[in-house]
């Protein structure tokens, strides 16, 4: 079975009723963005279960329990007391921004989800700059945060604001430089080609057997921009209450929630797809509609990943995250970039085997790390020699 | 003739958003009516098939440069409330002057004749913008890149708080 | 290609000119940089319209803007350094009170 065929059969057959090409081309782009709509308010339901069911496991609780069978249908209820509750807009709040920012927050996730391959050639908008559509989107979000903490005319919603810019920003360069990698071992910027270019014998073509490093630096970055924790300080309830959001509620609020797990779900979908394959598996060129369930079995995996870390991890300190970001990962981003660069270069030059090249990508993705870890080895051995040194160290080593 | 309708929409959105821009006596305000005329620009890339151009248009303009112009002003005068006086006392001969010139040129380029050619877009634009940059552009490349650096430098060291 | 050329044209020359306005009589220097930023971004539209209807073959259009990008995303960012630098001694970023040289 192939999805393809699906959507052919379907114009095929909007154009035997005798519609004009235009019109089936319009209904044809309806029905598709719908159904991606749907997928995308359903999963989000999905997701809030998921995610508090596994936190709940994993802090050894229960989770949600008491609505349906396992809490199934906790989410629906909670949208429900959400959308009931009092919508209110404070007196001083600034209306029209104050409004746009959740409609934003949701839009720019949403618009996400047209170029995310789910099964080879089943995309929404097979757009030839796919990587810099993700990245264009993402950066919308930072506005919509940002005004939600300005419009809403309290110190701690712009103190969030301030984070928002000082976090997402710096975390969206070492975030793009590794999501220029896949982009370079393929050749295009179309995501439905960087899915197909890593096939090969179960999952031997994958990304992130080649640039485990890139992969790893992916998965940090991608913590930081989907606000989980430990980077989770645009909302540290200890610090600033909650963060830019703090004077929505009701309906304004859930489009936040709503657009927090979208996000991290999509944070998820790319790694899938620039990193471990897309809809790549065993079996998928002879069953195509195969690819689906991979590439959602692997999305959910990621995410899974995501949770875990939130679940587990305690929250940085402000001025720990920015550090790490622009002294660790864009170092690194650029190392590996740099080094993939010079490697296909190099391979494309000299005509050496696939194989050697990918070999080379993987020592210098090891090397690259091993620098990396022994460089903060040495950082935090210095930092605990300082603090047996002097109880009430003035000053700690900076990294 | 939906090309049409559609570029009249969005350039008549656009250029509200920019009067907006203008007139906007509240910076934020004026701030966000910039995103609108960055977005609308990148529609417009869009429309005339450079779609790579749309992306970085959203992804500088949008996500790099209106978040900073935002971040400035709301680190710099009153985060909340509004500005007196957005006007210096010769705005009226600045309105005079640039009416006079957007007449002008608007004149002049309906008079003007230019040689169009109906080709399609290369199938491989993108790889052709790249190979661009590395090959007959490429000095202009890395001064861009310096330029780039420079910049980052600069603005570090120009808004450090100096505690000596 | 049903757009005429002379359209986008207006259209750029238009938000140039909206820009120009900001630039000659907002007294804040923020707002005067956004003009400068409409100015660019209508350089921008006639760069890429002058491509795609002269030579739509020869990149370097785009290629172009691409350069502009880099120009105003460097402009952006010395600016406003400069102006939160300004508004650090002088509490103020209105462009007709800054005259003096000494700071």
């Amino acid at each position: 079975m192939d999805l393809r065929a699906i959507g052919e059969s379907f114009i095929a057959w909007l154009q035997g009723l005798g519609i004009p090409d235009g019109w089936v081309l319009f209904i044809n782009w309806l029905v598709g963005s719908v159904l991606i709509l749907g997928l995308a308010l359903t999963l989000a339901l999905a997701l809030i279960w998921l995610e508090r069911k596994l936190a709940g496991r994993i802090q050894d609780r229960l989770g949600p329990n008491r609505v349906g069978p396992y809490g199934l249908i906790q989410p629906i209820a909670d949208a429900l007391k959400l959308l009931t509750k009092e919508d209110i807009t404070p007196a001083e709040a600034d209306r029209i921004t104050y409004n746009l920012a959740p409609i934003i927050a949701v839009f720019h996730v949403l618009m996400l989800f047209a170029v995310i391959p789910f099964a080879d050639q089943v995309v929404g908008a097979n757009i030839n700059v796919g990587v810099l559509y993700l990245m264009a989107f993402g950066a919308l979000g930072t506005m919509a945060m940002l005004m939600a903490g300005w419009a809403s005319r309290n110190k701690y919603a712009l103190l969030g604001g301030f984070r928002v810019v000082a976090q997402l920003l710096s975390y969206e360069i070492p975030i793009a430089l590794v999501m220029m990698i896949p982009v370079l071992l393929v050749g295009s910027l179309n995501l439905n080609d960087i899915a197909s270019g890593q096939g090969g014998l179960f999952g031997l073509g994958w990304f992130v057997w080649i640039m485990p490093a890139a992969f790893l630096l992916y998965f940090i970055a991608a913590l930081a921009e989907g606000e989980r924790a430990p980077f989770d300080l645009l909302e540290a309830e200890s610090e600033i209450v909650a963060g830019y959001n703090i004077e929505y509620s009701a309906m304004k609020f859930a489009w936040f929630y709503l657009a927090f797990f979208l996000n991290t779900w999509i944070l998820s979908a790319i790694a899938t797809t620039l990193f471990l394959g897309g809809w790549q598996g065993p079996f998928v060129d002879k069953i195509p509609a195969l690819g689906v369930v991979y590439f959602f079995a692997k999305t959910f995996f990621m995410f899974f990943l995501f949770a875990w870390v939130r679940a587990t991890f305690p929250r940085l300190r402000i001025d720990q995250m920015m550090a790490f970001c622009w002294k660790v990962l864009v170092p690194m981003g650029l190392a590996l970039l740099l080094g993939a660069a010079i490697i296909v270069k190099m391979g494309a030059e000299m005509s050496w085997p696939g194989y050697m090249t990918n070999v080379l990508l993987l020592v210098m993705n090891i090397v690259v790390l091993l620098v990396m870890l022994s460089l903060l080895g040495r950082y935090t051995r210095t930092l605990s020699e300082t603090k047996n040194k002097r109880l009430f160290a003035p000053e700690l080593p900076r990294l | 003739m939906v090309g049409q309708i559609l570029f009249i929409i969005v350039a008549a959105i656009t250029l509200l958003m920019a009067l907006g821009t203008v007139v906007a006596r509240n910076l934020f305000h004026a701030a966000l009516f910039l995103v609108g005329v960055f977005f609308g620009i990148a529609v417009l890339f869009i429309m005339l098939e450079a779609e790579f151009l749309g992306a970085a248009q959203i992804i500088i303009y949008i996500g790099a440069i209106a978040t900073l112009i935002v971040f400035a002003i709301m680190l710099s005068k009153n985060v909340m409330g509004k500005e007196a006086g957005a006007y210096n006392r010769q705005w009226y001969l600045a309105m005079g002057g640039v009416v006079f010139f957007f007449l002008l040129m608007g004149w002049l380029l309906i008079q003007m004749p230019f040689a169009q050619v109906s080709a399609e877009v290369p199938a491989d634009a993108i790889s052709q913008i790249g190979q661009g940059f590395v090959g007959h552009f490429v000095v202009p490349f890395e001064v861009a890149s310096v330029l780039l650096l420079v910049a980052l430098v600069g603005a570090i060291m120009l808004a450090r708080e100096r505690n000596s | 290609m049903t757009v005429p050329l002379t359209w986008y044209l207006i259209f750029a020359t238009a938000l140039f000119s909206i820009g120009f306005f900001a630039v000659l009589a907002r007294r804040n220097a923020i707002a005067v940089l956004m003009g400068v930023e409409l100015m660019l971004n209508a350089v921008n539209v006639n760069l890429v319209a002058f491509w795609r209807y002269l030579t739509p073959e020869d990149l370097s259009g785009q290629i172009f803007v691409v350069f502009v990008f880099a120009v105003a995303a460097a402009e952006a960012a010395v600016g406003l350094a400069l102006m939160i630098s300004i508004y650090r001694t002088r509490k103020t970023i209105n462009v007709d009170e800054i005259n003096e040289l000494r700071l």
